[in-house]
C-alpha cells in the first residue's frame, strides 16, 4: 500500500514535471517576451505632482493586468521617463523609447506643450500611442495634426469649455450676472482656455459685458494687483484658469480682500483634491468644474478607486490626470485584446471607434470616437465649493448631447471638418 | 495700453487708495529681501544668487512652525533666526572661501545652493505645493478707506517691513556696529588692521542678510503659495531693485522697491501687457542714465 502510493505519488510527479518541462519554454518565452509599454510624463518640477498621480493609477492597471495572466499572455513592462514637460525631450525619449527600449506601446501621460511633439515622432513610427493627459483640442480635432495611430483618453478643452459655458450661463441668469472678469495665466493655455469659455458663455448668454481681464504670469508670487485690479472693474462674476499652486496663492490672497464674497467665481481648474485639499480657508460658494472627485460620479467603484489609489500611493490624492491615465491603460488592454495584437495599425483599428466599461463616466461606458480619436461620455461637471470634505457639492453633469453638437459647430467654424 | 483706465484710475480716490497700498504690499516685501541682498553686496562683496533660497526656506520653515504652534509671529521669528544661523553656516562653509574670487566661482557655488536646497526642500515637504493659510487672528474683512480697500493684515505686512527696513537703517547709520560695517565696505584691510574681527563682522552681515530673506519669506507664507523654486522669481527682482536703487543702498532698495511696486499695481491696469517689460525698462534707464543706481554713492 505504501508502495503502491509511494509510486502513485511517483507517476503523478513524473506526469506533472513532465508537464512543467513541456511548458517551460512557453512560459520563459512570456516571460522573457513582455509586452513594453513606454510612459512618458513630468516627473520632475513644478508639477511632478501630476506625472506621479498618472504614474500611480497606471501602476495599479498594469498590476491588475499582469495578476490576471497579462495582455495577450504576455506580462506588461512599463518603461517610465520624465520628459520634464519640454517637447524636445518628449520626442527623444518617444523615439528612445520605441527604438531602443523596444516598446511597442506608448502611454504619453503628459501636457500638450510635449504631446505634440510625440505626436509627430509616432507619425514616423507608428506604434500605438495614446495622449492620456493632453487637454488642447487641437491635437486630434485639426486633421492636419490627427496621426492614424494616436489617440487621447484625456478630457478636450472644447468640451470643458462648453459645458462650463452652458452651467455658468445658467447660474448667471439666475443671479443676473451680466459683467465679468477673468484672469488667467498669461500663455496659450490661459488664453486660449478663457477665450474658448467666453465664445460658450456668450453662446448661451449674449448679455455678457467683459469688464476687465488680467494675464498674469505663471508662478507670479504676489497677484495682489491683479486682485484690485478686479475689484477695480466692480464685477458680478469672475471666471479664472489659474491652477496649482497658483490658483492657492490667489484664493489666499483675494481672501485678504474678501473678493469671493464681492463676486460669484467660475473656477475650471479647482476641482482636484491635491488643489481643494491644500487650499486654506477655502470660500463656500465658488463654482468649480470636477477634474477628479470621488464624489462624481457618486458610486461605489469611484469610491473604491480613489480608496485603492490612496492605500497603494501614500495616502495622496488621485487628479484628473490619474483617472485619463488609468482609462488610458483601459484603452490600450481592450485594443491590444480586440486586435489580438499590439501591431500600431491593427491595434489603432481596434481602439477606433471602441466602447469601453469606465467608472469615470455617468453612464458607465467612454467611446473612443472614431472620427477624431478622442475620448467621449467621461464624467463631467461643475459644483460649488465648501470648505471641509467633499470639498465640492451638487455636480451637476454636463449634457454630452450638447456637447457633441457645439463641438460640430466649433470644429466646422475652425475649418477641421 | 489703456491709459484712459489709468487716468480714470489716478483720478479715483478708491483706486488711488487700493492700488497704492497693494503696490506698497507687494514692494515692501520686495525690499526685504533685496534688502538683505544689497547689504551682502555692500560689505561683502558677493552677489548672492542663493538669497532666493533664504526667503524660500523662511517661508518654509515658518509654514512648520506655525503647523506646530498655531502661532504667526513664532512662525516668523523662527523663518528669521533659522535664516541668520543658516546664513552663518553658508557663509562660513562655503562663501568665506570665494572672497575676492572670480564672480564666476561665486555664482557656481550660489547656484548649487540654490538646486541643493530646492531638492532638499522637495524631500522634506515634497514636490506639491504648500500653503499656510490665514492665521485666525487675520481672518478679518478688509478696512474700506475713502472708497479703496485696504486689508489689515496688509497694513500690518507693511508696518513691520518698514520698522525692520527703519531699524536696518538706523543701526547702520547711528550705532557703532553700524560704523564698523560701514567701514569695512570702504576699506575692509583698514577695519582688520584696527583690530577689529573682520570674521565675524562679515558673518554678521551675511546673516544679517539672509535673516531679512527669511523674515520676508516668514511675513508673505500666509498669503502665497510655497514651491520649491519659490526664490527664483523674487530673486530676479530683487535683483532689478538693486540695480535701480544702487547696489550697496539700503534707502535705494527701499525706494526702488516701492516704485516696482506702484509700476505693478498702476501697470497691471494702464499697461497690462507691458508690467514686467515696464521693470525692465526702468532698470534700463535707470543704468543709462546713472549706471550706479539711484543711490549708487550711498555705499553702505
Amino acid at each position: 500500500m505504501i508502495n503502491g502510493q509511494k509510486n502513485s505519488v511517483g507517476r503523478r510527479a513524473l506526469l506533472g514535471g513532465a508537464a512543467g518541462v513541456l511548458a517551460m519554454p512557453w512560459v520563459a518565452r512570456a516571460q522573457a517576451n513582455p509586452i513594453k509599454i513606454g510612459i512618458q510624463s513630468i516627473f520632475s518640477g513644478p508639477i511632478a505632482l501630476l506625472g506621479a498621480s498618472s504614474k500611480g493609477a497606471i501602476q495599479i492597471e498594469i498590476d491588475r493586468i499582469n495578476a490576471t495572466g497579462g495582455l495577450l499572455g504576455r506580462q506588461i513592462q512599463p518603461i517610465y521617463r520624465d520628459t520634464k514637460g519640454q517637447p524636445q525631450e518628449a520626442a527623444r525619449i518617444a523615439r528612445e523609447l520605441i527604438n531602443t527600449d523596444g516598446c511597442e506601446i506608448l502611454l504619453d501621460a503628459e501636457a500638450s506643450s510635449a504631446s505634440f511633439a510625440v505626436q509627430e515622432v509616432v507619425r514616423d513610427l507608428g506604434v500605438l500611442c495614446v495622449h492620456s493627459n493632453s487637454e488642447t483640442s487641437s491635437l486630434t480635432a485639426d486633421p492636419k495634426l490627427r496621426v492614424a495611430t494616436c489617440f487621447r483618453s484625456a478630457r478636450q478643452g472644447v468640451h470643458d469649455a462648453i459645458v462650463g459655458g452652458a452651467h455658468s450661463a445658467k447660474i448667471a441668469e439666475a443671479k443676473k450676472l451680466t459683467r465679468w472678469a477673468t484672469t488667467s495665466p498669461d500663455y496659450s493655455f490661459g488664453r486660449d482656455t478663457t477665450a474658448q469659455f467666453l465664445e460658450f458663455l456668450k453662446h448661451f448668454k449674449p448679455d455678457i459685458e467683459v469688464a476687465s481681464q488680467a494675464w498674469p504670469k505663471m508662478g507670479q508670487p504676489d497677484f495682489t494687483e491683479v486682485i484690485t485690479k478686479i475689484l477695480q472693474a466692480k464685477p458680478q462674476a469672475l471666471y479664472t484658469t489659474l491652477f496649482a499652486g497658483d490658483l492657492s496663492a490667489f484664493v489666499n490672497q483675494g481672501n485678504v480682500y474678501a473678493l469671493f464674497g464681492q463676486m460669484q467665481v467660475f473656477c475650471p481648474a479647482m476641482g482636484d483634491l491635491p488643489v481643494l485639499t491644500a487650499i486654506k480657508n477655502l470660500p463656500t460658494g465658488i463654482q468649480c468644474a470636477s477634474r477628479y472627485l470621488p464624489t462624481f460620479p457618486d458610486t461605489p467603484p469611484n469610491q473604491a478607486f480613489y480608496e485603492n489609489y490612496r492605500k497603494v500611493n501614500n495616502n495622496d490624492y488621485p487628479t484628473n490626470w490619474s483617472w485619463e491615465s488609468a482609462t488610458g491603460m483601459r484603452f490600450i488592454e481592450a485594443a491590444v485584446k480586440k486586435a489580438n495584437s499590439t501591431d500600431g495599425k491593427k491595434a489603432a483599428e481596434a481602439m477606433s471607434g471602441l466602447t469601453i466599461d469606465s467608472i469615470f463616466s455617468t453612464t458607465g461606458k467612454v467611446t473612443m470616437r472614431a472620427e477624431d480619436h478622442t475620448m467621449v461620455d467621461y464624467a463631467i461637471g461643475w459644483g460649488t465649493s465648501v470648505p471641509a470634505a467633499p470639498y465640492v457639492t451638487g455636480v451637476q453633469p454636463g449634457d454630452w448631447g450638447q456637447i457633441r453638437e457645439l463641438e460640430a459647430e466649433w470644429k466646422k467654424n475652425n475649418a477641421y471638418v | 495700453m489703456d491709459l484712459a483706465a489709468l487716468a480714470e484710475c489716478v483720478t479715483s480716490s478708491s483706486c488711488l487708495v487700493t492700488q497704492t497700498t497693494s503696490g506698497l504690499i507687494v514692494g515692501m516685501l520686495l525690499f526685504l529681501v533685496a534688502a538683505g541682498l544689497t547689504l551682502i553686496f555692500g560689505v561683502l562683496k558677493i552677489v548672492n544668487f542663493a538669497h532666493g533660497t533664504f526667503y524660500m526656506l523662511g517661508a518654509y520653515l515658518a509654514y512648520s512652525v506655525f503647523r506646530v504652534t498655531d502661532s504667526y509671529t513664532l512662525a516668523v521669528v523662527a523663518a528669521g533666526a533659522g535664516m541668520g544661523i543658516f546664513g552663518i553656516v553658508f557663509e562660513r562653509a562655503l562663501i568665506a572661501r570665494v572672497y575676492g574670487a572670480n564672480v564666476l566661482m561665486q555664482l557656481l557655488i550660489c547656484y548649487a545652493v540654490v538646486l541643493i536646497c530646492d531638492d532638499l526642500v522637495k524631500i522634506v515637504w515634497g514636490a506639491d505645493f504648500k500653503a499656510m493659510g490665514m492665521p485666525p487672528e487675520f481672518q478679518v474683512p478688509p478696512l474700506f478707506v475713502a472708497g479703496g480697500v485696504v486689508p489689515p493684515f496688509y497694513i500690518l505686512l507693511i508696518t513691520v517691513a518698514l520698522a525692520i527696513g527703519g531699524g536696518l537703517g538706523l543701526t547702520l547709520a547711528l550705532t557703532k556696529i553700524g560704523k564698523i560695517v560701514r567701514a569695512a565696505a570702504h576699506n575692509p584691510n583698514m577695519v582688520s588692521a584696527l583690530g577689529i574681527n573682520t570674521t565675524l563682522l562679515y558673518s554678521l552681515v551675511f546673516a544679517t542678510g539672509a535673516m531679512l530673506a527669511g523674515l520676508a519669506g516668514g511675513l508673505a507664507a500666509p498669503v502665497r503659495s510655497l514651491t520649491p523654486g519659490m526664490g527664483f522669481s523674487i530673486l530676479i527682482e530683487s535683483f532689478i531693485v538693486t540695480v535701480i536703487g544702487g547696489m550697496g543702498s539700503i534707502a535705494g532698495a527701499l525706494i526702488a522697491a516701492v516704485v516696482l511696486g506702484l509700476i505693478r499695481s498702476f501697470g497691471t491696469i494702464g499697461f497690462p501687457m507691458f508690467t514686467e517689460g515696464m521693470m525692465f525698462l526702468v532698470m534700463i534707464i535707470i543704468l543709462v542714465v546713472k549706471p550706479s543706481g539711484l543711490f549708487g554713492r550711498e555705499i553702505v
